[in-house]
């Protein structure tokens, strides 16, 4: 080695230069492994100390590190001690309340104990799940649910052949299965209307058929199309209908029996199901060209828009009753679904609206080129670009909404908060912890729910706007 | 995805969506539209309820002791049994009987559009709800008072002693009005806290928020079981008001207002005959005639109010007597604790006193 | 003209589809108010406001509302307990966006900070309060407040007897008006339209001649000189009512004594946390969004030029950000406006607890109370929305 080196010198003919690289320096302690990343995550934050004022930002920067690491470790403590350290879990004696009380109270937990008392959770589990859906129908329950998520992941994950198709199905077939599975189906609708009314249907569709061949004389086939499409609303609206009136053997449950998580999903389902189509409508209708239109969709968005759920709630329980002619009238449940349906129509119109905006014009310019019409270019260019655009806005409403559903408790109907509520009112568990206890539980299953779609709904976002960088 | 497949899935969509919803309402249309015909005839109410095959009663939203409802759907309580009453007097059967949840603000409405038979929700009978809200009051089933609850820690021995206080309560109809005019009247300041539910009530006043937590005293008995030492309350003696609470039907309905009245009546005079749930149909053939044409064995009392003549026997054999309903749900033995009082039989010192069945 | 010319005329069509629509709509309409009416006659009620001149016969906890309507009750009529819920209902929607706009800033600052201690604390916030419905939050930030707060017999002081605060509220002197007050407060509107007049000749000034001035320092200056200086030469002409606490004598009339300075009630002190606390946390993510779209290279080409990065935050970043920020600020402002009617829940007397709560019990005249209770927040919304689009069209000027 050293006559390498012998020979390097003698080359150049200058001692000072090198030869050969440098040994290879490990990187600087503030840029590499855990000394590094600490470095960088937290203290190159707070190690300025070049000017005065620097200074000063540095050292506020580190008592507000060391504050907010001091708070939020003991409100995670704090926490982490009321729902699992000092928890009670169990309760084998069947001793209900007493299993939760503390010596003062006559029970056998220390002075002072303030923690969850997760019997009273088991014990109520079912009530704020199901509400008092009865327990040996309760599969019918978990069977919609059930299909409802395996549908979902369906369409959510890629590259699975037909998702468009199943989504539809998600969309119409879905509800309707739900709607018989939940309620028991076997609707009071005499069979023979039905029957007329699907001939009637099908009669128009060859009608609108006959039309098209041109049978009927050339006005008659211009509409064509209409009379066919009215054909169809027939029969799909009876084949409804007979699907609801068939008797499937199931024991019909009354809404009043619904509750608990079972409530809050409907409500938001069904919010949402009605929302996406109503908004679609809605929000062509504000970037109509016809002035009328416009109008009449700009004010029904801004009047829902404009006043709080719980006002829109109120209205659909007690006023609603006096809108509708003597004798009509639906259950609560519907009700506020009613007002819960109006009331994101109006926010999906609006997010809508903003997917459509964001459209280029050229895409109305090229599907007018082509020579489509009004519907065929909202159908086939711009909804399909425009609905892709805004899924993570359409999420976000959806996760608003799940909240939402919440006040629905305000006006009496058990939801998962109203159930809850309804369950720390039994004296059996009365303790000072029950309370807190409901709503710990409660909050979890929201944060869960609204948690994974928000992070579907920022997912949506990155993918889209990559999608669109090329 | 071609051009069909885009109209059938649109087609689908509207379709099923408009199906979902009227299927959702079409089944009360449909009973609905039953209804308005033959309210155009006079018998509507007890046509529509026998057609339908159960009486529908609204209830509180959960009032221990008056109606609540448990884990399982069942709902409890003396304003649930008059309802009970009413399905075993019609079909023979109590269990024929659906219960609607309502807050206060819902229930007339409720019971003016026809979306209940009756009404029995703790509901105090005044004059404005007769002549001004088209209800009937078919009677009382239970004499109530606006009360106070304090700690027993604030050593105040009446009401009177409460100037200044802070006070609980829940939006009701009458329950901010009577306070407020009791402390007026007595010259005293106070201030009041009024919450829409009473959960939340009962938690503020559990929480020392305020002195004193009044409402009707049977739904203070009810809501003390809630408070974490119940024991460290007590009830003050002060009644502010007077609220005979029963069950209400529609004006304008004679036939279905008698058949409420006399189910409550029947439960009333049963008791003071001595017929229970137990010895209701060994009872038939007793001798005593008052007995008798209560339980259908003489007379045609039954058949008069359009119903069965065993209707009175039903609703003892399956609900019991007004006693017995009084010391399942509210009476001493129960959480409530509440003493018979006022509501004691007028042979035994109370105020109650119905009418005979002659 | 064949028919289906006539069918195809694009004009004519768009008419018959509207008019049509129109129809429909107006028929509807139609139905609802018929339907109404009879149901309505058939019940014995009739429609009007003459109720609102009737008095109101229920105490009402006292807060900013009562105080400034004089609420009395026997005196004070429905019209009265409208107005109450309406100030109510505005305090409340006020203090919120005050308190959510500044928390949602600095917790949207704290994002995007290098720090991650600060920068995971505000990721756990803002995860935390955006999932979980604001009506929960709302019951655990009151039952929360009234547990850590001493009982009605003691107090905590603060500064020295001049406030406290116990569970019936936070009590705090109440200032006394007397005569002469009314010029101060002239005085101090004067003083903001002279400070408002004064920016706008600095910034002129500024373009002319490229001389700076103080603006910001002479505008607060003139503001919150002028006022003291005619408030003491008019002699002090304001007094204060410090809350009265009693600890001794009967166990009733312990306490913070009624009448003696001003009270905000727990209820108000919940519902204006949970309010902003929650609002924060979407304020928070706003603010994020709007500071990042903001170009890196604006920043870069800021420090090329110069200029420190206070100046580059303040005037290169922040006015464009604000441009993206405003918008969905405003929808989030109106947002905790209207979700303040949450607080029937818990008893702090705004609108909808009182006025659509209690009083539409007494009266019972839902159409019209809720109608009048969805007009005031209709108000808001279309106040906001006016504002908005004054400043979308002030901000598409300054875009070239």
């Amino acid at each position: 080695m050293a006559d390498h080196k012998h020979s390097a010198n003698q080359n150049s003919g200058h001692a000072f230069v090198r030869t050969e690289n440098a040994p290879l320096l490990p990187p600087p302690a503030t840029e590499a492994g855990i000394t590094g990343w600490l470095w960088q995550n937290i203290f190159a934050s707070m190690a300025d100390f070049s000017s005065a004022g620097a200074s000063l930002r540095s050292a506020c920067v580190a008592a507000l590190t060391v504050f907010l690491l001091y708070f939020g470790f003991a409100q995670i403590y704090t926490l982490l001690d009321f729902g699992v350290f000092s928890a009670v879990w169990s309760d084998p004696d069947q001793l209900k309340r007493e299993a939760c009380w503390t010596v003062d109270q006559g029970g056998g937990l220390p002075s002072g104990w303030h923690a969850a008392c997760w019997p009273f959770i088991y014990a109520k589990h079912k009530f704020i799940m199901y509400g008092a859906y009865p327990s040996e129908e309760l599969w019918r329950v978990n069977l919609s649910v059930l299909l409802g998520i395996v549908g979902l992941a369906y369409v959510l994950i890629e590259r699975l052949p037909r998702r468009r198709e199943v989504g539809a199905m998600m969309l119409t077939l879905y509800p309707l299965l739900c709607f018989i599975l939940l309620t028991g189906g076997n609707l009071a609708i005499p069979f023979g209307s039905i029957g007329m009314w699907l001939i009637i249907g099908l009669a128009v569709i060859s009608l609108g058929r006959l039309a098209k061949r041109g049978f009927l004389g050339p006005t008659l086939s211009e509409f064509h199309a209409l009379i066919g499409l009215t054909g169809w609303a027939f029969v799909i609206y009876n084949a409804v209908r007979g699907l609801g009136a068939v008797d499937f053997g199931l024991e019909p449950i009354d809404t009043r029996d619904w509750g608990g998580l079972l409530i809050t999903l409907v409500v938001a389902v069904t919010g949402i199901v009605v929302s996406l189509p109503l908004g679609i409508i809605l929000a062509l209708g504000r970037r109509s060209e016809m002035p009328a239109a416009r109008l009449i969709c700009t004010v029904f968005i801004e009047f829902w828009r404009g006043v709080p759920l719980i006002t829109v709630l109120f209205m659909a329980s007690v006023m609603l009753p006096l809108f509708l002619p003597e004798g009509v009238n639906f259950d609560n449940l519907l009700r506020a679904l009613i007002g819960v349906m109006l009331f994101s129509a109006a926010y999906m119109a609006e997010v809508i609206r903003g997917g459509l905006q964001a459209i280029d014009k050229g895409q109305y310019e090229g599907a007018q080129a082509m020579g489509l019409s009004y519907w065929q270019t909202m159908r086939l260019i711009i909804l399909p670009q425009a609905l892709t655009h805004v899924i993570p806005g359409i999420v976000n409403t959806f996760i608003g909404l799940f909240k939402d559903t919440t006040l629905v408790s305000i006006v009496g109907i058990f939801d998962l908060l109203g159930a809850g509520q309804s369950a720390i009112a039994d004296a059996a568990w009365s303790t000072p912890v029950q309370a807190t206890t409901m709503y710990l539980y409660i909050a979890i299953i929201f944060f869960v729910f609204c948690f994974c779609m928000s992070r579907y709904s920022i997912y949506m976002e990155n993918k889209l706007s990559k999608s669109r960088q090329h | 995805m071609s051009n069909n497949l885009v109209i059938g899935i649109g087609a689908l969509v509207v379709g099923g969506v408009v199906g979902y919803f009227a299927g959702a309402g079409n089944e009360k249309i449909v009973e609905v539209e039953k209804v308005v015909e033959v309210e155009k005839q006079q018998t509507a109410t007890l046509d529509s309820v026998k057609s339908k095959g159960f009486v529908q009663c609204g209830v509180s939203q959960g009032l221990p002791g008056f109606s609540n409802s448990d884990d399982t759907g069942k709902w409890t309580g003396i304003d649930v049994d008059v309802c009970r009453a009413v399905a075993a007097a019609v079909f023979g059967d109590s269990s024929k009987v659906k219960f609607t949840p309502l807050s206060a603000k819902q229930r007339f409405t409720a019971l003016a559009s026809g979306e209940i038979d009756v009404l029995s929700r703790n509901t105090t009978w005044t004059m404005t709800r007769d002549t001004q809200l088209g209800l009937n009051f078919a009677g009382v089933n239970y004499y109530d008072g606006q009360g106070m609850m304090v700690p027993k820690s604030l050593g105040a021995k009446s009401a009177m002693e409460l100037d200044g206080a802070n006070i609980c309560t829940n939006t009701g109809t009458t329950t901010e009005l009577n306070i407020t005019d009791f402390f007026r009247s007595n010259g005293m300041k106070f201030n009041l806290v009024a919450f829409e539910k009473a959960d939340e009530v009962v938690a503020a006043y559990d929480a020392g928020r305020c002195d004193v937590y009044t409402t009707d005293r049977s739904g203070l008995a009810a809501q003390r079981t809630k408070l974490t030492n119940p024991d460290d309350h007590m009830v003050l003696p002060e009644i502010i008001s007077k609220e005979p609470l029963g069950p209400v039907v529609r004006q304008g309905d004679d036939q279905w207002f008698n058949i409420v009245r006399w189910s409550l009546r029947a439960m009333i005079n049963a008791e003071e005959m001595g017929i229970t749930s137990a010895n209701a149909k060994s009872k038939v053939n007793d001798n005593n005639p008052a007995i008798k044409r209560l339980l259908g064995s003489e007379g045609n009392f039954g058949a008069e109010l359009g119903l069965s003549n065993d209707w009175a026997l039903n609703i003892l054999s399956q609900v019991g007597n007004y006693g017995e309903s009084y010391e399942t749900h509210v009476g001493p033995n129960t959480p409530l604790k509440l003493d018979r009082g006022v509501n004691e039989l007028w042979s035994k010192g109370g105020i109650l006193y119905a009418a005979p069945i002659r | 003209m064949s028919f289906s010319a006539f069918f195809y005329d694009k004009r004519l069509r768009s008419v018959l589809f509207q008019a049509l629509l129109v129809l429909s709509i107006a028929f509807g309409f139609f139905w609802l108010i018929e339907n109404t009416v009879s149901n309505l006659s058939e019940q014995g009620k009739s429609v009007g406001f003459s109720f609102l001149s009737q008095t109101a016969g229920f105490q009402i906890s006292s807060t900013l509302g009562t105080w400034l309507m004089q609420y009395e009750v026997g005196r004070s009529t429905y019209l009265d307990v409208y107005f109450i819920g309406i100030i109510n209902t505005f305090v409340v929607a006020v203090l919120g966006i005050l308190a959510a706009a500044f928390l949602g800033f600095s917790i949207g600052i704290m994002r995007l900070s290098n720090n991650l201690v600060i920068r995971g604390f505000a990721t756990l916030y803002v995860e935390m309060l955006r999932n979980i419905p604001l009506l929960l939050q709302l019951f655990f930030w009151y039952f929360a407040v009234l547990r850590s707060l001493p009982s009605r017999r003691e107090q905590t002081e603060l500064f020295s007897s001049v406030a406290g605060i116990n569970i019936t509220g936070l009590y705090l002197p109440a200032p006394i008006a007397q005569s002469g007050f009314m010029i101060v407060i002239l005085v101090f509107i004067m003083a903001i339209i002279g400070a408002v007049m004064l920016s706008k000749w600095a910034t002129k000034r500024q373009y002319k001649t490229g001389r700076t001035f103080p603006a910001f320092w002479a505008g607060l200056g003139l503001i919150l000189g002028t006022p003291l200086v005619a408030f003491l030469a008019l002699g002090s002409p304001l007094d204060w009512s410090f809350p009265e606490f009693k600890d001794t004598g009967p166990l009733l009339r312990r306490g913070f004594q009624s009448g003696t300075g001003m009270v905000i009630v727990p209820e108000l002190i919940a519902v204006w946390l949970a309010l902003s606390l929650y609002t924060a946390a979407f304020i928070a993510e706003i603010v994020r969004a709007g500071i990042l779209a903001v170009a890196k290279g604006q920043t870069e080409a800021s420090y090329s030029l110069g200029l420190r990065p206070g100046i580059t935050l303040r005037l290169i970043v922040i006015p464009q950000a604000l441009r993206v920020i405003i918008p969905p600020l405003t929808s989030q402002f109106l947002n905790l406006t209207k979700n303040s009617s949450l607080a029937v829940a818990i008893a702090y007397p705004e609108l909808v607890s009182i006025f659509a709560g209690t009083a539409l019990n007494q009266v019972g005249k839902e159409i019209e109370m809720i109608a009048m209770m969805m007009t005031v927040y209709l108000t808001f919304s279309l106040l906001t929305a006016a504002f908005m689009n004054w400043f979308n069209a002030r901000v598409k000027l300054v875009e070239r």
